[in-house]
């Protein structure tokens, strides 16, 4: 009992961070129609410019934070001026498979910039723990929670009453009336991309957290992607949910497969994201909290 | 009756034919009796240089020519019937495995068992050393059946869900090829791949044909060239065919065409299972040109790499696959002597050596290509010969 109490609270704060990297990838989706295969780079690089300036330059966790934040929404800005602004228009799949390209070649740098080796990300937290009621609980997991709730909030109230968030949704819901209506559906663009870029970070950050970064962080971005699906691709709420769903069931395998099940093989965790993906799909082909796509004729 | 005006298409049969005209089929022919020479053993003096199948190249080029069986094979599924496939690796690994373990030599150990206080044999690989002429079709409708299996859940989805999902199944089926040491040899040992012995013919081992002395490398190559050759004719068969209209209906507006009475479900399961086999057959045989087959060498990024193939050679065509695969086959050849020359000094080409080595540029030049190609040539290699031909058709008066 203890142990499944105990691998629950694990699986829910390995949600939270995959919360962090599936809200990217609908703000994307929603406000621009893009799959963002290219988050993964981005997480990486966020997480690159966290460790640079802790480790490298050697300043302040909270003030690289910071930085690090201006900085990942400058490469969001930047990817979608110059590679996905003239992509407006074409065909979903092109986009897709652009952003994949993208992906490849983020990538390179960031791991150019972070080395082969295990990178700290030079946070507070370490590996402290707190006891709480007989269970050990991280301080890193504990973060991971607080700033997946604060921030998800913090972008809904974003959405709900500022200007800028009511002119995205407009945008998210008819590009050409927005248009009409004054809404600058390129600042739109732009905005989304910056706030993915920003989560993807954090996703980021929290990957590292404890641990330390390398190249392997990449694959949580990655497993992000049947978290959006199983929620759906354009709800934010669905990313939420398909990340407790798709968290916790990862670590209920790691924690009980190899003792009830070990002929499915060492790892066999990490490939459950994408079985869960597919058990949803088979049952709902647009996830739990898509939009069902409704044509005319 | 059409001459001097190749370009006019005044009958069906004209616009669905394999060549359009003469001038075509005639340098098809050079073509094929160019590539047989080379395949002999022969060279093409060229005048600036002399073309002939040895060195370096001929590996990437033999990699070329099953690859692009691989290419034409996704380019059906995801060029001519717009599904977007990233679970290609997957049926590659498909069909390399299922040769291994036909056509590979089985391994034994024996070991002690504690249960019986027996000494027993214990499988490490599975190997039932079949012939070619069953273990080449089984990759292939091994692969098949692999997409047959997958097709129930990829043509419920549409779109993005179906990329995802294609790409999930990279993954698990990654993971089964590293897990299933018994068939694959395990992570980073991986198995050889089996004899290509044809009915007691081997195209692995120099031999003497027709009074020719052959090696290995070029019977390796005519292999290729043959099976190219019959799968990029099915394939543009398959293309003008009712399949291959159902496929391109599909693609441009699958509402539309299944307003036509097009199954969709029906098709798109068809794409999938014969790209699947396409994936299949090169999967047994593009590794056996390096001789051993990894299972960890079946990930995303060699499904992207087939994406880049059809992107940048040109999509829905089968010459463009082909352009395509060579392409990206001898990307790291080309990135190589590019970093010979001293205005690219900047490219170190030790392994060790600081950024950018030879590696990165080829990986940045890929995603970069995709990128290129997208925004600029949507219609790949294939779009630009066509405008240099176009270009010099209407010389000196084209704009």
């Amino acid at each position: 009992m203890t142990q499944l109490i105990q691998t629950l609270i694990n699986g829910v704060s390995l949600a939270a961070i995959y919360a962090l990297v599936a809200v990217g990838f609908v703000i994307i989706f929603k406000s621009t129609q893009v799959l963002n295969f290219a988050q993964p780079a981005l997480l990486l690089l966020g997480a690159l410019w966290v460790t640079y300036f802790t480790t490298v330059v050697g300043i302040n966790f909270w003030v690289s934070l910071i930085i690090a934040i201006a900085l990942s929404a400058a490469t969001g800005v930047f990817v979608e001026r110059t590679a996905l602004r003239p992509m407006v228009g074409k065909p979903i799949f092109a986009v897709a498979i652009m952003t994949i390209g993208l992906n490849t070649m983020l990538t390179v740098f960031a791991l150019a910039g972070l080395g082969i080796d295990l990178r700290p990300i030079g946070e507070p937290w370490g590996l402290k723990t707190i006891e709480f009621a007989g269970f050990v609980i991280a301080q890193r997991q504990v973060a991971a929670l607080v700033t997946a709730v604060v921030l998800t909030s913090a972008l809904l109230v974003f959405f709900k009453y500022s200007r800028m968030g009511l002119a995205m949704r407009a945008a998210a819901f008819d590009q050409e009336v927005a248009l009409t209506q004054g809404v600058s559906v390129a600042a739109v663009f732009a905005l989304s991309w910056a706030l993915s870029a920003v989560f993807a970070m954090f996703g980021g950050v929290f990957v590292g957290a404890g641990v330390g970064i390398d190249r392997t962080a990449a694959v949580t971005a990655l497993k992000a992607l049947p978290v959006v699906i199983v929620g759906g691709l354009d709800s934010i709420g669905g990313a939420l949910v398909g990340a407790l769903i798709i968290g916790i069931a990862e670590t209920l395998t790691s924690t009980y497969q190899q003792q009830f099940l070990p002929q499915l093989g060492t790892g066999f965790a990490q490939v459950v994201p994408y079985l869960v993906m597919f058990v949803v799909l088979l049952v709902r082909p647009t996830g739990l909290f898509g939009t069902e796509e409704v044509e005319r004729v | 009756m059409r001459l001097g005006r190749p370009g006019l298409i005044s009958d069906y049969a004209t616009d669905t034919a394999i060549f359009r005209s003469n001038v075509a089929r005639f340098w098809f022919l050079v073509l094929l009796v160019a590539t047989v020479v080379l395949g002999l053993g022969g060279s093409i003096p060229l005048g600036f240089m002399t073309l002939s199948l040895d060195g370096e190249a001929t590996f990437y080029l033999i990699t070329t020519l099953f690859a692009a069986i691989a290419a034409i094979g996704l380019n059906l599924v995801t060029g001519v019937a717009g599904q977007v496939s990233l679970g290609h690796a997957f049926f590659l690994g498909v069909g390399g495995f299922t040769a291994a373990v036909l056509g590979g030599l089985g391994e034994t150990r024996r070991v002690f068992d504690l249960a019986s206080g027996d000494f027993v044999e214990q499988v490490l690989l599975f190997g039932f050393e079949l012939d070619m002429l069953i273990w080449l079709p089984a990759a292939g409708l091994m692969a098949a059946l692999a997409g047959l299996i997958v097709a129930p859940v990829a043509f419920r989805l549409r779109g993005l869900y179906l990329a995802v999902v294609t790409l999930g199944l990279v993954f698990l089926g990654e993971h089964l090829f590293r897990e299933w040491d018994v068939v694959s040899g395990g992570v980073g040992v991986g198995r050889p791949t089996p004899p290509l012995s044809l009915l007691g013919f081997r195209f692995d081992q120099p031999s003497e044909v027709l009074g020719m002395t052959l090696d290995r490398q070029k019977k390796l190559f005519l292999l290729g060239f043959v099976l190219l050759l019959i799968f990029g004719l099915a394939a543009k068969n398959l293309m003008r065919s009712k399949i291959g209209r159902a496929l391109s209906a599909i693609r441009d507006r699958d509402l539309a065409a299944s307003m036509m009475g097009i199954d969709l479900s029906r098709y798109k399961t068809v794409a999938f299972v014969i790209s699947s086999f396409f994936a299949g057959v090169a999967g047994a045989l593009i590794y056996t040109v390096i001789g051993r087959i990894l299972p960890e060498s079946f990930n995303l990024l060699l499904s992207v790499e087939y994406i880049a193939m059809i992107l940048i050679g040109g999509v829905a065509t089968v010459s463009g696959a082909v352009m395509g695969a060579a392409f990206i086959t001898f990307l790291p050849l080309i990135v190589r002597t590019l970093a010979g020359f001293p205005l690219f000094g900047f490219i170190s080409t030790s392994p060790g050596g600081g950024f950018p080595t030879v590696a990165h540029i080829e990986e940045i030049l890929f995603g970069l290509l995709i990128v290129v190609f997208l925004i600029f040539e949507p219609l790949g290699l294939y779009g630009i010969w066509i405008r240099i031909r176009n270009y010099w058709k209407a010389w000196p008066f084209s704009y």
